[in-house]
C-alpha cells in the first residue's frame, strides 16, 4: 500500500506547518505529536522543564486542531492558555482556575505565537496540556472560575439528558461528604493535586492538628507517584525508592505545598496559623518550586492585612 | 433466515402457473405474516411480484430508519395494513448538540397521512424526532385503538402533550418517555388518566423532573393489574416507592425514584420485604442518589435480575461489589465510573453471564481526574465475563496491549464503543497511537457490527477496519486519522457499512467522493468539522441524484467550507422542510 499523501489538516490555511510534516511521521516517536504532552496531567505549565524545547513542536502541531475547526478548538486552546500561573507577570489576584485574557492574546485565536502568553514555557504547556477539553466547571469545591470557559461541542459524546441530570444534581461523592459536613461540623474535605500525578486525592483537614501532621499524611499519600509516570496500579518495585524520594522532594527544594484560599489566591502553606489555614483553605496543590516564585510575599502581606 | 429466502427463490424457478394454483395468496400471506424481521421481509419482497404483494399486504409493522428516506405517502401506498410504526429522524450526532435546533424530522406530516390511511394504528415508536404538543393531541384523538407510544431522544413537546395522551387514549398499554428534550411543566398530566382506565402495562416517566401527583399515581398503579414496567422519576421517594410496590409486586421492570430518603428501621424493613416480593423483577434502574446503606434492601430482589442500570447512582467500588454478589444472573450492567477499576474487578468476579457493560463518566467535563476507570477495569471484566459482546466504555487512559487482551478474552464483540475522553490521546504507556488496539478488535471480533473509535489514531486504524471489519454496519469516528486514505479504506472495505459518522477528522473531498456508489447502499453519512468543501458536496450531489446531500453552515465560516455534511439515500427526493441553515444540494 502506498504511503498516503499527507494532507494538511487545516482546511483553510495554505501554508503547511513545518511541525505537521514532522509530527505526521508516526514511525518516529521522537518526532511524533509530542504524545506525552497530550497525556492528561495536572501539572502546572512548565512542570516538564527538561522537555521544554519540544514544546514548540507540540503547540504548533496542536494548532492543526485549532485552525482546522471553526468552533470549540481555538476557544479550547485559548482556554488552555488560561492555565497560567498567577504569580507571573500580568499580575492580578485571580486564582489559578479563573480564566484570564492576558493582554498578549491576539484576539484569542491566533496561535502563531505561543510565546505571547505570559511566560513562554508556561503558556506552551498550558496549551499542550489542555488541547481540547477545556470545559465549563459546574460545582467544584473551591472553584472560582466563571462559566466563560470554552467547551468542545458534543464531546465527550453524552446525551443531553445525562449531562443535565448530572449538572443539576452533582453525583460526586464529595457531595455526600459535604452534606455530612453540614450535618455535624465533622469534616472538611479538600482536593490535593500534585504536579505530574495522574489523579487527585482528597484529605479531611479536620483530622489533622498541625502542618506537620498534614505534611506527613500527604507524603504517604503521594509516595506512589513519581514525576512523570504513574501506572494505573500505582504500585511498583520503585515504591520504596519513590517514598524517600518524595519526602526528599517535599523537604527539599523541588516541591512546595501550596493552597488556594477563599479569595482564590494561591499561598504557600505554613505562613499562617493552622486554624486560619483550615478555615480558608479550599484546595491544596503540591507545586514544583519553580512555579511557586512570588507566592511568599503575598502570603505575608495578606496575613498582615488580616491582622 | 437467509436459507429460507434462498429456498423461496428456488421455488420461483418452478412452473409459475402450477405455483400459483397450489399456493393461494391467502396462504402465502398467512405464512408471511409470521415473519417479523423487517430485513427478512425486505428479502421476501424481492423474490417476485406475487411475493412482493403478499408481503406488503401482510406487513403490520414498518421500520423506517431515516424518516427522510421515504415519504409517508409512499409508505401508505405500499403497506396498507400497518398497525405499528417505528421512525427515526435526526442524525445521531444531534444527541450531542451538533445538529441545529430546527433541523426537521417533524412527525406531524406523518401523523396526518397515518390518520387517513391507518386509522387503526396501535403503536408509534419515535427516535430523534421533533414532536409538538399539538401533534401529540392529534395522535391521541385520531387513533381510537392507539396502544403504545415510545419517545426516545425526541424534543419539541411538553407535559401538556402527555396529558392529551393520558386523557384520550382509552386503550393505552404503553407510555415510554425516555431521555427527551421535554418541557416539564409539572406533574398534573398523570392525573389525566381517567378512573376507568386500567390497561397500562408500561409506564416510564423517568425523564421528567417535576413532582407528580403521587396520589394519582398510586391509584393508577393500583388499578392497572397488568402493569409490568414502571419507571419512576427522581421526585418519587423511597417511602412512596414502597407503597407503589405493595400494589404492584408483579413488576418485571422497575425504575426507582430517589433512593436516598431518611428511613426509620421499620420503614427500611418494609421496603426490603416489599422488594423481596417482586419475584418477577428482571430489570432494575433509577436508583438516583443511591446511598450505600439502603442498597441491601435490594438484595432479595436481585436474584433474577438480568439488567441492572446503575448509571445514575454514584456508587463506590465496595458498594457495587456487595450488590453484585447478589446478582449472579446479570447479563446487562450499566454503571458510573465512580465504581472505579476495583468495582469492575467485582463485575468480573460476580457476573460470569455478563453480555453487556456500559460505563458512563460521572464527571465528563472535569479536566482533573478525580475518579474513573482505566484499562485495568476493562481487562478485569474481560477475564471474568467471556460472553461479553456489547461494551460502551468511557475512560481517560487506555493501552493497545489492554485492548488486545480484552478481545482475546472476549472475541464475540458485536458492539465495541470505546471513548477515551481526551481527544487524540495515545497509548499512555507507550505513547504510540491506538491503531493496534482497534486493529486487534477488528481482526479478532469477526462478528463486529458497531464500532466507535477514539484516542490518537492514524490512517492505519482505518486500513485495519477496511480490511477486517467485514460485518461492520455502524462506525463512529472523532478526532482521528491523518489523510483521505483513512476514510477511503473504510468506504472501500466494509461491505455491510450502513452508517458512517465522522467529526473533526482530516478527511476531505477525495475521501468523500471515493464513496459515490457506496452511499446508496448505506443509510447515511455524517461528516462535520472535516475538510470537505462545498464544491465537493456539489459534485457528489450532481453525480448521485438518488442521494440527498445536505450541508449545514456555521455562522462566520468560510463560504467554501462544508461545515456539516449529511448524505443519505432517499426515494422521496430532496426534502422540502429544511430550515434556511440547511442547504440541499
Amino acid at each position: 500500500m502506498s504511503k498516503p499523501i499527507e494532507h494538511d489538516y487545516i482546511g483553510l490555511s495554505e501554508q503547511p506547518l513545518p511541525s505537521m510534516e514532522k509530527s505526521s511521521d508516526t514511525n518516529d516517536k521522537k518526532n511524533g505529536l509530542r504524545l506525552k504532552d497530550t497525556e492528561l496531567r495536572l501539572g502546572l505549565p512548565g512542570s516538564d522543564s527538561p522537555e521544554r524545547e519540544d514544546h514548540d513542536q507540540n503547540v504548533l502541531s496542536l494548532k492543526s486542531f485549532v485552525s482546522g475547526s471553526k468552533r470549540g478548538f481555538s476557544d479550547a486552546l485559548d482556554g488552555g492558555r488560561k492555565w497560567v500561573f498567577p504569580g507571573g507577570s500580568g499580575g492580578g489576584s485571580e486564582g489559578l482556575f479563573s480564566p484570564r485574557r492576558s493582554g498578549n492574546n491576539n484576539g484569542g485565536n491566533d496561535l502563531s505565537e505561543p510565546d505571547s502568553g505570559l511566560d513562554g514555557s508556561v503558556s506552551k504547556d498550558g496549551a499542550a496540556h489542555k488541547p481540547l477539553v477545556v470545559q465549563e466547571k459546574k460545582s467544584h469545591v473551591g472553584n472560582t472560575a466563571p462559566a466563560s470557559k470554552a467547551q468542545v461541542v458534543g464531546w465527550p459524546p453524552i446525551r443531553s439528558f445525562r449531562k443535565n441530570t448530572m449538572a443539576s444534581h452533582p453525583l460526586k461523592s464529595d457531595d455526600d461528604d459535604n452534606a455530612e459536613a453540614k450535618l455535624g461540623s465533622g469534616c472538611l474535605y479538600v482536593k490535593v493535586s500534585m504536579d505530574g500525578a495522574p489523579y487527585l486525592r482528597k484529605v479531611d483537614l479536620k483530622i489533622y492538628g498541625s502542618y506537620k501532621e498534614l505534611s506527613s499524611a500527604l507524603e504517604k499519600m503521594f509516595s506512589c507517584f513519581t514525576i512523570g509516570q504513574c501506572g494505573s496500579h500505582g504500585v511498583s518495585s520503585r515504591d520504596g525508592l519513590s517514598e524517600s524520594r518524595l519526602i526528599d522532594l517535599l523537604h527539599g527544594s523541588e516541591y512546595v505545598l501550596t493552597y488556594e484560599d477563599k479569595d482564590g489566591d494561591w499561598m504557600l502553606v505554613g505562613d499562617v496559623p493552622w486554624e486560619m489555614f483550615t478555615n480558608s483553605c479550599k484546595r491544596l496543590r503540591i507545586m514544583k518550586s519553580a512555579e511557586a516564585i512570588g507566592l511568599a510575599p503575598r502570603a505575608m502581606e495578606k496575613c498582615k492585612n488580616r491582622i | 433466515m437467509g436459507s429460507y429466502s434462498s429456498e423461496l427463490k428456488r421455488s420461483k424457478d418452478s412452473d409459475e402457473s402450477a405455483r400459483r394454483s397450489s399456493f393461494p395468496d391467502e396462504v402465502l400471506e398467512r405464512v408471511l405474516s409470521l415473519l417479523k424481521s423487517h430485513r427478512d421481509r425486505s428479502s421476501v419482497s424481492l423474490v417476485c411480484k406475487d411475493w412482493y404483494n403478499a408481503e406488503r399486504w401482510s406487513r403490520t409493522h414498518v421500520f423506517i430508519g431515516n424518516c427522510y428516506s421515504v415519504s409517508p405517502e409512499i409508505v401508505a401506498r405500499r403497506f396498507p395494513r400497518i398497525r405499528s410504526v417505528t421512525l427515526k429522524g435526526k442524525p445521531r450526532f444531534s444527541d450531542f448538540n451538533l445538529v441545529p435546533e430546527n433541523w426537521g424530522a417533524d412527525i406531524h406530516a406523518w401523523l396526518v397521512v397515518f390518520a387517513a390511511k391507518y386509522p387503526f394504528l396501535e403503536e408509534l415508536r419515535l427516535k430523534r424526532m421533533a414532536i409538538s404538543d399539538e401533534s401529540l393531541e392529534f395522535l391521541a384523538i385520531s387513533f381510537p385503538n392507539f396502544k403504545a407510544l415510545s419517545l426516545l431522544s425526541c424534543d419539541g413537546f411538553s407535559t401538556n402533550g402527555l396529558a392529551a395522551i393520558a386523557t384520550h387514549c382509552k386503550n393505552l398499554t404503553e407510555l415510554d418517555i425516555q431521555e427527551n428534550g421535554i418541557d416539564d411543566k409539572g406533574g398534573s398530566w398523570l392525573s389525566c388518566f381517567p378512573e376507568s382506565f386500567t390497561s397500562l402495562e408500561v409506564l416510564n416517566f423517568a425523564n421528567l423532573t417535576s413532582d407528580i401527583n403521587f396520589d394519582a399515581l398510586e391509584k393508577l398503579v393500583g388499578r392497572c393489574k397488568s402493569m409490568r414496567v414502571l419507571k419512576l422519576n427522581r421526585s418519587v421517594s423511597l417511602e412512596q416507592l414502597q407503597r407503589l410496590l405493595v400494589s404492584a409486586p408483579q413488576l418485571a421492570e422497575l425504575g426507582t425514584g430517589s433512593f436516598s430518603q431518611e428511613l426509620t428501621i421499620h420503614e427500611y424493613e418494609d421496603l426490603e420485604s416489599t422488594l423481596s416480593n417482586c419475584k418477577n423483577m428482571h430489570t432494575l434502574s433509577g436508583l438516583w442518589d443511591a446511598k450505600g446503606i439502603y442498597l441491601p434492601a435490594l438484595y432479595p430482589a436481585c436474584s433474577h435480575l438480568t439488567f441492572l442500570n446503575l448509571s445514575y447512582a454514584a456508587l463506590q467500588s465496595v458498594e457495587l461489589a456487595k450488590l453484585l454478589a447478589h446478582c449472579p444472573r446479570l447479563k446487562r450492567l450499566w454503571v458510573l465510573d465512580t465504581v472505579e477499576d476495583k468495582g469492575l474487578e467485582a463485575v468480573g468476579l460476580n457476573c460470569p453471564l455478563l453480555e453487556e457493560l456500559r460505563v458512563f463518566p460521572a464527571d465528563p467535563f472535569d479536566d482533573e481526574i478525580v475518579h474513573g476507570v482505566t484499562e485495568a477495569g476493562f481487562v478485569a471484566v474481560s477475564f471474568g465475563c467471556p460472553r461479553l459482546h456489547y461494551v460502551l466504555y468511557f475512560c481517560r487512559q487506555m493501552t493497545n496491549a489492554a485492548v488486545a487482551t480484552i478481545v482475546q478474552n472476549c472475541p464475540d464483540f458485536t458492539h465495541f464503543r470505546l471513548c477515551i475522553m481526551n481527544p487524540g490521546q495515545p497509548d499512555y504507556l507507550t505513547n504510540e497511537p491506538m491503531d493496534e488496539a482497534f486493529g486487534a478488535v477488528v481482526k479478532t471480533c469477526t462478528k463486529l457490527q458497531r464500532l466507535s473509535v477514539s484516542g490518537l489514531l492514524t490512517d492505519l486504524t482505518f486500513e485495519y477496519i477496511g480490511r477486517y471489519a467485514k460485518n461492520l454496519e455502524t462506525l463512529s469516528v472523532a478526532f482521528a486519522g491523518r489523510s483521505d486514505w483513512g476514510m477511503q479504506c473504510v468506504l472501500g472495505g466494509c461491505p455491510k457499512l450502513r452508517k458512517l459518522e465522522i467529526r473533526d477528522c482530516p478527511f476531505g473531498n477525495a475521501a468523500l467522493l471515493s464513496g459515490l456508489e457506496k452511499y446508496e447502499s448505506m443509510r447515511s453519512l455524517w461528516m462535520s468539522a472535516c475538510n470537505v468543501t462545498m464544491n465537493g458536496c456539489r459534485l457528489l450531489a450532481r453525480e448521485m441524484p438518488r442521494l440527498n446531500v445536505e450541508v449545514m453552515k456555521e455562522d462566520g465560516s468560510d463560504d467554501s467550507q462544508a461545515d456539516k455534511v449529511y448524505v443519505y439515500r432517499s426515494i422521496a427526493g430532496p426534502r422540502r422542510d429544511a430550515p434556511p441553515s440547511v442547504l440541499t444540494l
